[in-house]
């Protein structure tokens, strides 16, 4: 099977955008949590901060980042002729 | 044969009327949940409401079960590799939330507080790890099941093996949890005895997945979707408004949980329900976090559904989707939760033991809630109230006084939650059995109408098991399911990862570290969970596959780098499923 140079280019970049959203993803979650208890001190509309991390803010964040890997790896498959047809 | 050719036959103008056959569906929903309010302002009895309920819909899931029968295998086993992201997205979330999330989720909520999060977060945030590191690969990978995968990548009959057997161990568990949740809510809302709903629900189950497979499970399980989503949604935007003024209660109840915290302060809790760890202290609220993250990533009836779209970009697209529709429940669970408890703490703790509503007779008789005049005063004291938390979301219609139609509706999106799951959960089983048992290893010249015929014996034998097991009634729904997280996330998620992302893992790494990550969790579980065994660093059985991951992807590294790099051909299998296409 012929792997071209620009083949590598292309899923070196799917890494480099892997572990960038996967690097979010820890922090939302777990950093986020570590702190929770500091963060409740901080009230926004009702919401104790760190709570509110937990029930809803680190889900938005998951549901965009899925949302934004599939547009970039999509536009990423054009730009680099792997793409499927249609 | 794996890539994108579909087998049509006349099913597009079906595919391109979905928005409009859904749409119909959901008014027609709407419309017959009105119709039933009327008939309980005119006098309906309760009883009438609550069959009315459950007929119609196991009945409508029955006709589309009918309806979508197939004796083709990619429609069988893929449903013909066709669906669209956003319906296949619908489809994960019935086949993702199940009596656990419906029913437990927010009660885990009501009695753990914060600490209840690590479930929220935990379901949720798996769906990144598919979506960076599973479901596009997979999708690229193209065959029907997850032990598929593991004995193309891993050469043999070996890995296969350990596949089928994590496979069968993990969504076994899993489903009996959902039998369970079934047996509840038939037993309460028909008046029936337990054993009997399982039964009856069990019919239920098989009537989508017997003569239709895959293709029939899909599309009810987007109608199953639209169901409970309604169903949890409507009680909820009525406590909001009832409390608040404002039917937005995700946004509302951070008032509500002001006002939970005042009082806690007159009712003198001590245990406050927005403070962090508290039920579980931080390492096992972090633990049990990534273990239901990993889990999420490795169950093979989820990652399965990612076969079924029709391209590597629907199937990027269609993990977003998953995660969206399965977050309007999830972020909406807290706020359920929220809602409960200041309704049982305003209005409930306080009042006249002998004029208690007719509410905690009927769930006191199923033995969800128990009220116990410790002191003989008359008054019902926080302290005199167990509520069990499966009954949480179920009681609450009742409980905050609503018309006995939201409690039906309520119930029938339970059922609905808990026969989706059970289908999914049972096709895998069986068709894990029948595929890569039989077909790939046993009998490799099985005809296709031979091979349709084992996978539904298969899934009738299986969903017997599986009634008898749930009717013996061995623990709690949540601690089930948690367990069957932590299995699969120890067998699978390293090999799988490290199938795509690391070309030197071989056969004898990724056979050694499943049965390291298989075996190591079983028996902390079974330790710990089950004997009461001593702890590792005070981890508790709900997240043993802590140990188990990091041990499989070690296992893996290690003892590949130690044996020969796979051949050529395996090698060029990793390469093509990284790239959509190959020219």
């Amino acid at each position: 099977m012929q792997i071209t140079e620009r083949m590598r280019e292309y899923w070196q970049r799917n890494l480099r955008l892997t572990w960038i959203l996967l690097a979010i993803w820890f922090f939302v979650t777990y950093v986020v949590a570590f702190f929770a208890p500091a963060l409740n001190n901080i009230v926004i509309l009702g919401f104790p901060l760190g709570y509110y991390m937990a029930a809803q803010g680190a889900l938005i964040v998951y549901v965009v980042l899925i949302f934004i890997y599939a547009k970039k790896m999509n536009a990423m498959d054009r730009e680099y002729n792997v793409h499927e047809e249609g | 044969m794996a890539n994108g050719s579909t087998t049509a036959k006349g099913g597009d103008a079906f595919i391109k009327n979905l928005p409009k056959i859904y749409g119909f569906y959901t008014g027609g929903f709407i419309f017959f949940i009105i119709a039933l309010s009327i008939g309980e302002w005119l006098g309906l009895p309760n009883r009438f409401i609550g069959w009315t309920f459950m007929v119609a819909t196991v009945g409508l899931y029955a006709v589309i079960g009918i309806l979508s029968r197939t004796a083709d295998v990619a429609e069988y086993y893929v449903a013909g590799r066709r669906v669209p992201a956003i319906f296949n997205g619908m489809a994960t979330g019935a086949d993702w939330m199940s009596a656990a999330s419906f029913i437990g989720l927010a009660g885990g909520l009501y009695v753990r507080g914060y600490d209840g999060l690590a479930f929220i977060m935990g379901w949720t945030g798996g769906y990144v790890l598919v979506a960076l590191f599973l479901a596009p690969y997979l999708r690229k990978f193209g065959q029907f099941t997850i032990p598929d995968f593991l004995g193309a990548r891993y050469g043999g009959n070996i890995a296969r093996t350990i596949g089928i057997v994590a496979t069968v161990t993990a969504s076994f568990t899993y489903v009996v949890a959902q039998v369970t949740g079934v047996g509840i809510i038939m037993s309460r809302f028909l008046d029936i005895p337990f054993g009997v709903g399982v039964f009856i629900g069990l019919a239920g189950i098989l009537v989508c997945s017997f003569l239709g497979g895959m293709r029939a499970v899909t599309w009810t399980q987007v109608a199953q979707y639209i169901i409970l989503i309604i169903a949890y949604l409507v009680p909820l935007v009525w406590m909001s408004t009832a409390v608040t003024g404002v039917p937005i209660p995700q946004l509302m109840y951070g008032k509500v949980l002001q006002q939970i915290t005042e009082l806690e302060g007159t009712l003198g809790v001590a245990r406050h329900y927005v403070q962090p760890f508290t039920v579980f202290n931080i390492w096992n609220f972090m633990a049990l976090t990534f273990c239901l993250m990993v889990g999420t990533a490795a169950l093979p009836h989820i990652l399965m559904r990612y076969y079924t779209t029709p391209s590597v970009k629907e199937a990027r697209n269609s993990v977003g989707w998953s995660l969206f529709f399965i977050f309007l429940l999830y972020f909406s669970a807290p706020a359920y939760a929220a809602f409960a408890k200041y309704e049982v703490y305003s209005h409930v703790v306080g009042s006249q033991i002998a004029q208690l509503p007719n509410w905690v007779s009927l769930w006191s008789h199923v033995g969800l809630v128990k009220v116990l005049d410790a002191n003989n005063d008359g008054i019902l004291q926080l302290s005199e109230l167990t509520i069990h938390p499966d009954a949480i979301v179920l009681a609450t219609p009742e409980i905050a006084g609503m018309p006995y139609v939201i409690a039906g509706l309520v119930a029938a999106g339970g059922l609905a939650a808990a026969l989706s799951t059970a289908d999914g959960l049972l096709l895998t089983i069986s068709n894990s059995l029948s595929h890569d048992l039989y077909y790939k290893m046993i009998d490799p010249e099985a005809s296709t109408l031979r091979r349709l015929a084992i996978a539904r014996t298969l899934l009738l034998v299986v969903a017997l098991v599986a009634a008898y097991v749930a009717s013996l009634r061995l623990g709690n729904i949540l601690a089930f399911v948690s367990y069957a997280f932590s299995i699969a996330a120890a067998s699978f998620f390293p090999a799988l990862v490290l199938g795509i992302f690391w070309k030197r893992a071989n056969a004898a790494g990724a056979v050694l570290g499943m049965l390291a990550g298989f075996l190591i969790t079983m028996y902390y579980l079974l330790k710990v969970g089950f004997m009461h065994g001593e702890m590792w660093f005070g981890t508790s059985a709900l997240s043993a596959g802590v140990f188990g991951i990091p041990i499989g992807f070690l296992v893996i590294i290690v003892v590949s780098l130690l044996t020969s790099p796979p051949d050529a051909q395996t090698q060029d299998l990793v390469e093509s499923v990284r790239y959509p296409t190959i020219r």
